[in-house]
């Protein structure tokens, strides 16, 4: 049987407390929210702690305003995948949270978890057992990119499914700090590399997610993965868009699983403002969103085979949205 | 110390706190019931109900649970009255090697707490993190269909309370 | 059509007789057992596909706090293996390793943790060796040494080339030839229950409880790498959490828990991880295939050449009658006059694959069934048609000598011909439907390691207390215990709740040679027939001495009286298959007792544009000669259906670096609730002359013309071959591309490799169509 490694939990009341508490402790002690994404890779030994700062405490409710939508971290993924709120209003939120693994890991998962999973590669999702007789690398015990040995740099996948629809949503996120809260758009969350894939300070803990009035904003998420359910996305397209009559006044399409950070289509975005959601359209924004997606083969099904079906999963979100 | 509440007992067990769920119930509870297929999530094995939800006790700690309710396979008959879920089960060969039969019957209660008569793809939705490789899945779907039919028309299984030795003169 | 009405509970859908334990959790497995005093092991495995040890020092380990015992390949030096021919294993290796998971050291310690971290302790050296790692790499000379010091030329393991009847005649007479190449990769039987065992040391005996498919063979390997006598040792099946063909070799595990409990002095358990799992493997073989067929211009089949290579991984296990058995089923479908096979195993440095679920004859039957619906076409004749106009007929023998009794196929593929309205299906691009059929085995006509003894024994105890049954076959989900109780209580007028059994425990019960090759049910059951009627007849006698009829007085009576009148109220039935193996050497790899047959239809939508595949129902018949238990065939026969989809799209065994590339759950796809279409199941029962009621097997038929039917599904929805397995949306998109330029529609192997087979061994068919006495008389 796989083992969690030995370590100390620790109970905070507060998310001040609990970012003070990481800062004292530094890198070996992390946080844990639903532990769905934390436990396998502690059980893997891609993470080495002394101390688990609990989120216990996080709320977990949906608060509905008339500006904004506000969906405290502790908010699981089950409860935002079946909210009445989340669904009416952002139902491509709600359809990305519903599409994370599978029904009983989303019991546990939290959104707050999910907006910070680790990115992913099959040379590192793997036990320490395999990691050692393919040889460590530089993600973890290593110095080198097994899927790149030419790059300097990790090439391990962003693999949230919500993250990038809440980046199209323009959603912001709370953080709370040993010293106080901010807030920050989800999108200014990331950097692009596959290790230090987080802009925030490893102190801060996400306390809530804000989306903006829903207003006419239009919204799908679609995923792709080999089955129905369980499985990670190897491709997925967010699409949050407005219409003035047929067309679109603005649209944000935000690519999952193609890079090391949620990845922004600016350009494919902004080719569809003032025009119609059609067939067309929707081909040929996909076309544009899919160029400077850059699959590695570090994740199931060839990357070839990925960056078409790029093309593919924003062709239908666009679509979906459109039609809502 | 950790307070547990297990099929309605409550325990208070003194656990290092790395221990899963899945190993107190195994290996400090005796609680066996509860198996595993990989210990990472992926398989659906170690599902329980937590709070009447199914949760995967392989990615759970004791301290992140205190003070719900966790229900095992163990809880899941009265006395020796199996549920109508198990009847079925066993009625219809839902359960071959019966490995994953505790996750999808617990992941199976959820639903039918919460929906009488799911549709056959409600089921398929609410099972998708259960593997089994037995069966196919299609006779835990007609399990489940017909045990939903009997819990909402309250009819009890044909089968249940005949009991003793067939005789010849049964022929 | 049947005469169940006959039978009190033969053919009735009854609960499992063990379903109640595996609904409440009661049921206890390998890993459920917590002795007093358990010590846990964790095993060291090698970090390289290819290596030399030099050195293995264990001396940190062994100091480490709570570990009570390490031990290497020098422990346990003596080699096993499945096969008498294939002697090559060690429980572990110190001296070489040959693949990524090869087992080097064991640690006994107070619980999994210091065992984990006392194997990280142990110092290697290795000297690393080039690995070989496809068909193409294990033909060529090796760099530096072969993977195994037999078998050759390189690192060829078995060769094999047969000839029955006049070829290359049978080509020169047909009117149309066609020659295909075909690839399955290989696949793992994925059982939800990770292996385990559990040894204890008392006595001076051994027992040994494990998640193993047949404790007679793990007996025999323990005694001889033990250097025990047998009687020192027992083996008992626990509760079994699945196995496909997975758990039938006897595994390191269990001998070093074994070995661990003998030094130790307490109990040692042993449970392997997910990882470990992919690791012991003994799955699917990845197979090449060439086949190359001579058909008249109405589509009779005049001569088939078939080939086979067989990447076998690191080690023997099956391999051998793996090889064999890509060769001897094609004639038990279609009526082959002339056939020519020529096999190939080549040692890999990856896991050992061995017997899954169908062995060995998966890969050719999805290799014939799609090359036929190609023959088919080039004819411009319905392929369906064609196939049926081939079909072997009841009550035959094959060219190579494999003797056909009962056979369905007529009135399976009429049923789901029907059932599915494949003939009046919609043909619209994107949406097809695939038909094939296949037949396999009840039981292995030979055993494993050649003997005269029985295949199956049982024996029956009556005493005032009830009836127990003892059968060493192992319950391994399929129902076999339920088979059991079915064939005793039938005979005595009870029911199978009344039967207690005790099975799969080397010390109380009589060899059953265990649950592959789907021969339990055949062969137990045929055992127990003649086990029962015989304690039938004491009853019978003791009643009918006292002056009544059997049947006006109650078991208990009957029992009391027969009690009264012999004594101990035993009896014993066995069962031995009738030597119908044809005269050449290699002819013990396919016969069987009975074929079980089967034909199935699939339908699906396939996107031509990302090539995803969406199954929307599938239809099965099979030919399982009587259910005993329908509600056990039909869930033998979806189980299959579902195993076969997933071999068919998703399921791989794939390697990188030298490396299995995705040994978990996550990533080896195995499909989802969501994934599974619905399946309508027909159950044909043709009665089979020699099966208990006439039964056959159920188990493992049913996969194959699942995968062949999807692939030929793909081609009527989108006009493409996919010439490999599994079919994914990747394979499908690049057919689609080379069509649109003009290519052939196709994606698969281009070549087939040149091989060094021997001269081909030529033999006489038997005489044609001969009536089943004399068939079998020959
Ligand atoms: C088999 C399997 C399949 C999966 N499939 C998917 C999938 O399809 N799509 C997907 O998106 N994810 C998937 N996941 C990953 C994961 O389960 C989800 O992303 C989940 O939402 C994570 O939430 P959590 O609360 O469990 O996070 P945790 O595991 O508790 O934490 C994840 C990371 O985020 C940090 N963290 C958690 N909460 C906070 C917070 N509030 N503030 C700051 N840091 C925080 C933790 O320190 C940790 O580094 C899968 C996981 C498994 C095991
Ligand atoms: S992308 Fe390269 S460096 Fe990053 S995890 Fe994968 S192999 Fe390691
Ligand atoms: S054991 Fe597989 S999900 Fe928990
Ligand atoms: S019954 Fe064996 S895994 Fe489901």
């Amino acid at each position: 049987m796989l083992r969690l490694p030995r370590f100390k939990y620790l109970r905070p009341k507060t998310a001040r407390e609990a970012a003070q508490m990481a800062s004292d402790l530094g890198p070996r002690a992390m946080f844990v929210a639903g532990g769905t994404d934390l436990f396998p890779k502690l059980k893997r030994r891609q993470f080495e702690v002394d101390a688990l700062i609990g989120l216990d405490f996080l709320p977990r409710t949906i608060h509905r305003g008339d500006d904004e939508t506000i969906v405290d971290a502790g908010v699981t993924l089950a409860s935002a995948s079946s909210s009445a709120e989340l669904r009416g209003d952002y139902p491509g939120y709600a359809e990305a949270a519903g599409l994370v693994s599978s029904p009983p890991l989303r019991n546990a998962g939290t959104i707050g978890g999910n907006l910070c999973v680790d990115t992913r590669c099959n040379y590192y999702d793997m036990t320490y057992e395999w990691r050692k007789a393919a040889g460590f690398c530089m993600k973890k015990d290593g110095d080198i990119c097994l899927v790149a040995p030419s790059s300097s740099r990790c090439w391990a996948v962003s693999s949230s499914d919500t993250a990038p629809m809440a980046i199209a949503l323009g959603a912001l996120v709370t953080l709370a700090g040993p010293n106080g809260d901010r807030e920050l758009p989800v999108a200014a969350l990331y950097k692009d590399d596959g290790i230090d894939y987080m802009a925030k300070q490893p102190s801060e803990v996400v306390t809530s997610l804000q989306l903006h009035a829903a207003g006419a904003t239009r919204t799908a998420y679609v995923k792709l993965r080999r089955r129905g359910s369980i499985d990670f996305p190897i491709a997925g397209a967010a699409v949050a868009l407005r219409l003035d009559g047929p067309l679109v006044t603005s649209c944000r399409i935000v690519l999952s699983a193609v890079a090391s950070h949620p990845l922004e289509a600016a350009e494919a975005g902004e080719f569809m403002i003032g025009r119609r959601v059609d067939e067309e359209s929707a081909k040929a924004a996909a076309e544009i969103a899919a160029k400077p997606a850059k699959p590695l083969d570090n994740a199931d099904l060839s990357h070839f085979w990925r960056k078409r079906m790029v093309r593919v999963v924003v062709e239908q979100a666009l679509k979906r949205a459109g039609d809502r | 110390m950790v307070a547990l509440e297990v099929n309605g007992e409550r325990t208070e067990l003194l656990l290092p706190v790395h221990k899963t769920l899945l190993e107190v119930l195994r290996e400090d509870m005796q609680l066996t019931g509860t198996k595993h297929g990989c210990e990472l999530g992926e398989c659906g094995t170690c599902t329980v109900l937590v709070d009447g939800k199914p949760e995967l006790s392989c990615l759970l700690l004791p301290i992140q649970i205190e003070g719900r309710a966790v229900t095992t396979v163990e809880g899941l008959a009265s006395g020796s009255r199996l549920h109508p879920l198990q009847q079925a089960f066993a009625e219809l060969g839902a359960a071959q090697c019966g490995y994953c039969t505790p996750g999808i019957l617990l992941a199976s209660k959820s639903l039918l707490d919460t929906n009488q008569r799911p549709t056959r793809d409600e089921i398929r939705e609410a099972l998708a993190g259960n593997l089994c490789r037995c069966t196919g899945y299609m006779k835990i779907l007609e399990a489940i269909e017909l045990a939903a039919e009997r819990m909402s028309t309250h009819s009890p299984s044909p089968l249940a309370g005949k009991e003793g030795m067939g005789r010849i003169s049964d022929r | 059509m049947t005469d169940n009405g006959r039978y009190a509970v033969i053919g009735k859908p009854l609960p499992k007789v063990d379903a109640a334990s595996r609904v409440t959790g009661q049921a206890v497995y390998a890993d459920d057992m917590l002795l007093p005093r358990t010590l846990h092991c964790r095993i060291l495995r090698s970090p390289h596909p290819h290596a030399r040890i030099v050195s293995i020092d264990t001396s940190a380990a062994r100091r480490m706090p709570g570990v009570h015992a390490v031990i290497t390949g020098a422990d346990l030096p003596i080699k096993f293996g499945i096969l008498p021919v294939t002697q090559d294993e060690r429980a572990l290796e110190h001296e070489k390793v040959r693949y990524v998971g090869d087992p080097i050291a064991a640690v006994a310690a107070t619980d999994e943790e210091i065992a984990a971290a006392a194997c990280d302790a142990i110092a290697v050296e290795y000297q690393v060796l080039e690995p070989v790692m496809s068909i193409d790499a294990a033909l060529g000379r090796p760099k530096d040494e072969r993977i195994q010091d037999y078998g050759g030329p390189n690192n060829i393991h078995k060769l094999v080339a047969l000839e029955f009847g006049d070829v290359d005649g049978g080509f020169a007479r047909a009117d149309h030839v066609r020659e295909d190449v075909f690839f399955f990769q290989g696949n793992t039987h994925l059982p939800m229950e990770q292996h385990s065992a559990v040894a204890t040391y008392i006595d001076g005996k051994v027992t040994l409880w494990s998640s193993t498919q047949v404790v007679h063979y793990v007996h025999r390997a323990l005694a001889k790498v033990l250097e025990l006598p047998m009687n020192r040792i027992r083996v008992i099946g626990a509760a079994h959490g699945g196995g496909f063909g997975g758990k039938t070799d006897p595994f390191a595990h269990e001998i070093i828990v074994a070995k661990l409990a003998m030094i130790t002095g307490r109990p040692v358990k042993c449970t392997l991880t997910r990882e470990e799992v992919f690791y012991a493997h003994r799955g699917r073989h990845p197979v090449l295939m060439w086949v190359r067929t001579g058909v008249t211009s109405d589509g009779r089949i005049t001569a088939m050449h078939f080939k086979s290579a067989l990447d076998g991984g690191a080690y023997g296990s099956y391999g051998v009658a793996s090889t064999f058995y890509t060769g001897a089923l094609q004639t038990v479908t279609y009526d082959i006059p002339a056939y020519r096979f020529e096999g190939c195993r080549v040692f890999t440095n990856k896991p050992p694959c061995g017997p899954k679920r169908g062995h060995g004859t998966p890969q050719p039957r999805f290799a014939i069934e799609l090359h036929l619906e190609k023959i088919a076409r080039d004819l411009g004749i319905d392929p369906v048609e064609m196939k049926r106009a081939n079909f072997v007929k009841p009550m035959t023998r094959t060219v190579n000598w494999m003797r056909v009794t009962s056979c369905g196929l007529e009135e399976c593929t009429e049923l789901v011909m029907k059932a599915s309205g494949y003939r009046e299906r919609e043909r619209r691009s994107g949406r097809g439907m695939g038909f094939a059929i296949s037949s396999y085995l009840s039981g292995a006509g030979t055993a494993i390691y050649w003997n005269d003894m029985p295949h199956s024994e049982v024996q029956i105890k009556v005493d005032r207390g009830g009836v127990t049954a003892y059968c060493g076959a192992m319950d391994i989900g399929q129902g076999s215990d339920s088979v059991l109780a079915a064939v005793v209580a039938e005979e005595l007028g009870l029911q199978p709740k009344d039967i207690r059994l005790v099975t799969a425990d080397t010390d109380t019960t009589p060899i059953d040679l265990g649950s592959y090759s789907s021969r339990v049910t055949f062969m137990a059951g045929n055992a127990a027939l003649e086990a029962a009627r015989k304690m039938r007849a004491l009853l019978v006698e003791a009643v009918e001495a006292s002056g009544r009829k059997y049947e006006e007085v109650s078991f208990e009576e009957a029992s009391v009286l027969a009690e009264a009148r012999f004594g101990t109220l035993t009896t014993a039935g066995s069962y031995t298959p009738p030597k119908i193996a044809g005269p050449y050497k290699g002819s013990g790899v396919g016969p069987s007792p009975a074929y079980s047959y089967s034909a199935c239809v699939v339908d699906l939508d396939a996107d031509p544009r990302t090539g995803l595949i969406h199954l929307n129902k599938v239809w099965i018949a099979h030919d399982v000669g009587r259910a005993i238990n329908p509600l056990l065939v039909e869930g033998q026969v979806e189980g299959s259906v579902y195993m076969g989809l997933g071999e068919a799209l998703m399921e791989e065994q794939t390697f990188r670096k030298g490396l299995h590339k995705w040994p978990s759950m996550l990533e080896y796809k195995s499909p989802t609730f969501l994934d599974m279409p619905d399946v309508e199941t027909f159950i044909v029962e043709t009665n089979d002359p020699e099966g208990p009621y006439g039964a056959k097997e159920a188990g493992q038929g049913p996969l194959l013309p699942v995968i062949p039917a999807v692939n030929a599904a793909v081609f009527d929805a989108l006009g493409i071959w996919v010439d490999e397995v599994p079919v994914t949306p990747e394979k499908i998109v690049e057919a689609l591309r080379r069509r649109d330029k003009g290519e052939p529609p196709r994606y698969g192997p281009q070549r087939f490799p040149e091989i060094p087979y021997p001269p081909t061994i030529k033999v006489d068919p038997p005489p044609r169509d001969l009536d089943r006495a004399a068939a079998a008389s020959i």
